[in-house]
């Protein structure tokens, strides 16, 4: 917990921020309409979080949302009967793309930058060669409420992101979580130290293509099918992940602190828009402030002897 | 110098020899066999197909079709070898051609002063890429991807289609040709050779693989590694200022999205790999790179002439991609991550 709080101070002062320029936004409504928009990018940082600390990127989110945004509204077709069915497949679909990218990537040794990088052309490529260039079909009202309804006041995305939320925190408390940290500080280290790197990897990739179906599903039911869905999804979870202080590299960071870095990104949007920066302009100011707060992070931690203390954290 | 190269690769078997023909069993000269090797099913398939592969036409489009691709994925090839990446090549080649259109405002005087600017301006945003990777200590990935969306930002902000005016004789550089020859294709080629003299006969060549392949092993060597990679990030945006000026003179005005439209970031980092140069840096070289734009030019022709979807065109790439970079990992014994 220790390692998120620099994030949070930085989300605190953002909403604090926010809630100044509209009071609204202190109201529950509003504050969920928030946690609501942040939930698929929230949950898509979770994901890419295993990846990076595990060592390795995973490019292809972005791409497999789109795709799974695409494949479900062509399979549903409007047709209620077909929505668990189809729920299930996306799952499957998500953990399938997953599992090829790690298993090339640790298996046939190839970059996962490479892997993920073609990954992203062939599901993009793919989908669109299915549908015949633009995304066909509808998705169900049932496939829709999980992204737009809610039980009474709570919205489900809420309930999925905290759903999300506390197994991931679980699972990083695992033995699974030791192992992966392990693994992306020394891969060495760890394979002499009986873990099995190549598994772990595996996993990680399988667990962000899980957490791109489940954002996936919430994006469709919330802004609808389009063949942009997911489009620069992959920058965005990594710019959160990073934000939140998880070293590119692997070993060092910790995952609610990722899921914090999302949750930075997405208030730091909507106060870009609450003060009217032009919508173009909105990317400048973010490219600014990334490169400044990974700025202020690195000035923060003397890097030389990091990667020991990291080792400190990952045995506690 | 030599020494600080051959550290990093797989086995010792070209010492004797010396360095040409250790060079050639580098994984850098497969990507030219396997170019070989496609141009040989393409011909088959297109045959097969019943037309006419490697006409004139096609040999002059794969060039001109790969000029653009090939001087970006050059300048790209220096900051992979020195261990860093460049995500923002993409936003500033259209940033490039805006500026070389603006100024040039369709007046055969303002050609000079308009290349110099534009080079300016990219040496400026490699500077700036170089300088924040460097002194901030910002992974490569995460700086060059903030500055490519400052520069999105901006030219979004400042455009909403093209602008600018390019003078008739600067659009030469874009179509004409001499015989079978594009001139953009003669650019490349002078880029590539430059960057080739540069990278195999210079002190900072040696640098750059030095960096490339133990940034730390370089530092304690004495060479200032910070100053390294600001050159190769400075080399590459101005090869990408160059794409730029190009594509400003094949459209005839500046583009806001001409550099997103050609996927040019990511597709020049693939090309890149492709030519058998190593992701994590340190090794490969700008021969590689060329066969590798070559190959995904050489591609997208058989494509065109088989007249396939452009969506299956996009999955074959991504497969290519990654089962030509497990061949290299088969062939060397180390692990690049």
């Amino acid at each position: 917990m220790k390692q998120a709080l620099p994030i949070l101070a930085v989300l605190a002062v953002l909403l604090a921020a926010i809630a100044v320029a509209n009071p609204f936004f202190l109201e529950p409504a509003g504050f969920l309409a928030f946690l609501k928009r942040a939930a698929p990018l929230v949950i898509l940082a979770a994901g890419q979080y295993f990846v990076i600390v595990s060592g390795e990127f995973d490019l292809s989110v972005g791409s497999l949302v789109t795709a799974e945004v695409v494949i479900a509204a062509r399979l549903i077709d409007g047709d209620e009967s077909a929505t668990w069915p189809v729920l299930a497949l996306l799952l499957v679909i998500g953990l399938f793309v997953g599992l090829v990218n790690g298993v090339v990537t640790t298996k046939l040794r190839v970059p996962s930058f490479i892997v993920t990088l073609g990954m992203l052309l062939v599901l993009s490529g793919a989908v669109f060669l299915w549908t015949g260039g633009a995304p066909r079909g509808a998705l169900s009202e049932s496939f829709r409420t999980f992204g737009r309804g809610g039980i009474g006041p709570l919205p489900w995305s809420v309930l999925i992101l905290l759903a999300v939320g506390a197994a991931v925190i679980v699972l990083m408390r695992a033995d699974f979580g030791k192992t992966l940290i392990a693994t992306g500080d020394n891969e060495r280290a760890a394979a002499l130290s009986g873990v099995r790197v190549d598994r772990a990897r595996i996993v990680a990739f399988m667990l962000s293509g899980l957490a791109a179906a489940v954002a996936a599903i919430l994006l469709g039911g919330f802004a609808g099918v389009s063949a942009q869905a997911g489009q620069g999804l992959e920058f965005s979870a990594i710019t959160a992940v990073v934000l939140g202080g998880v070293v590119l590299g692997g070993g060092r960071g910790s995952v609610p602190a990722a899921m914090a870095g999302a949750f930075t990104l997405e208030a730091l949007f909507t106060l870009l828009n609450l003060y009217g920066i032009s919508g173009a302009l909105e990317f400048t100011v973010q490219g600014v402030i990334i490169i400044a707060a990974v700025a202020a992070g690195a000035i923060r931690l003397p890097r030389k002897f990091t990667p020991r203390r990291g080792d400190a954290h990952a045995a506690s | 110098m030599n020494l600080l190269v051959r550290v990093r690769r797989p086995a010792p078997r070209g010492e004797a020899k010396g360095g040409l023909a250790a060079r050639l069993r580098e994984p850098t000269q497969v990507v030219f066999l396997a170019l070989l090797g496609l141009i040989a099913v393409g011909w088959a398939l297109v045959s097969l197909h019943g037309d006419q592969f490697l006409t004139m036409e096609s040999v002059v489009g794969i060039q001109q079709r790969s000029a653009a691709l090939g001087i970006v994925a050059i300048g790209q090839t220096l900051a992979i070898l020195a261990g860093s990446l460049d995500l923002s090549v993409a936003y500033l080649i259209s940033l490039a051609s805006l500026v070389a259109a603006e100024t040039m405002a369709g007046q055969d005087g303002n050609i000079v002063p308009a290349v110099a600017a534009t080079l300016a301006v990219c040496a400026l945003v490699g500077l700036v890429n170089g300088l924040v990777i460097t002194r901030l200590h910002v992974h490569a990935f995460i700086a060059t991807l903030g500055v490519a969306l400052i520069i999105k930002g901006i030219v979004d902000h400042l455009y909403d289609g093209p602008a600018g005016k390019v003078p008739e004789s600067f659009q030469l550089l874009g179509y004409s040709r001499i015989g079978p020859i594009p001139v953009s294709a003669m650019l490349w080629a002078g880029v590539a050779v430059v960057a080739w003299f540069l990278l195999s006969r210079t002190r900072l060549g040696y640098r750059i693989h030095a960096v490339g392949g133990n940034v730390e092993v370089a530092r304690l060597s004495g060479i200032r590694t910070g100053r390294v990679i600001v050159i190769t990030h400075v080399l590459c945006s101005v090869c990408a200022g160059i794409a730029g000026l190009l594509l400003a003179g094949r459209l005839g005005a500046g583009a806001p999205t001409v550099g997103t439209d050609g996927g040019y970031d990511l597709e020049s980092i693939a090309a890149v790999v492709l030519g058998g140069t190593a992701l994590a840096g340190g090794k490969g070289g700008v021969a590689g790179t060329v066969g590798g734009v070559l190959l995904l030019a050489v591609l997208d022709t058989i494509f065109n002439q088989l007249e396939v979807n452009s969506f299956a065109k996009d999955v074959v790439r991504g497969v290519v991609i990654v089962t030509a970079v497990a061949v290299y990992a088969r062939r060397g014994t180390r692990r690049s991550v």
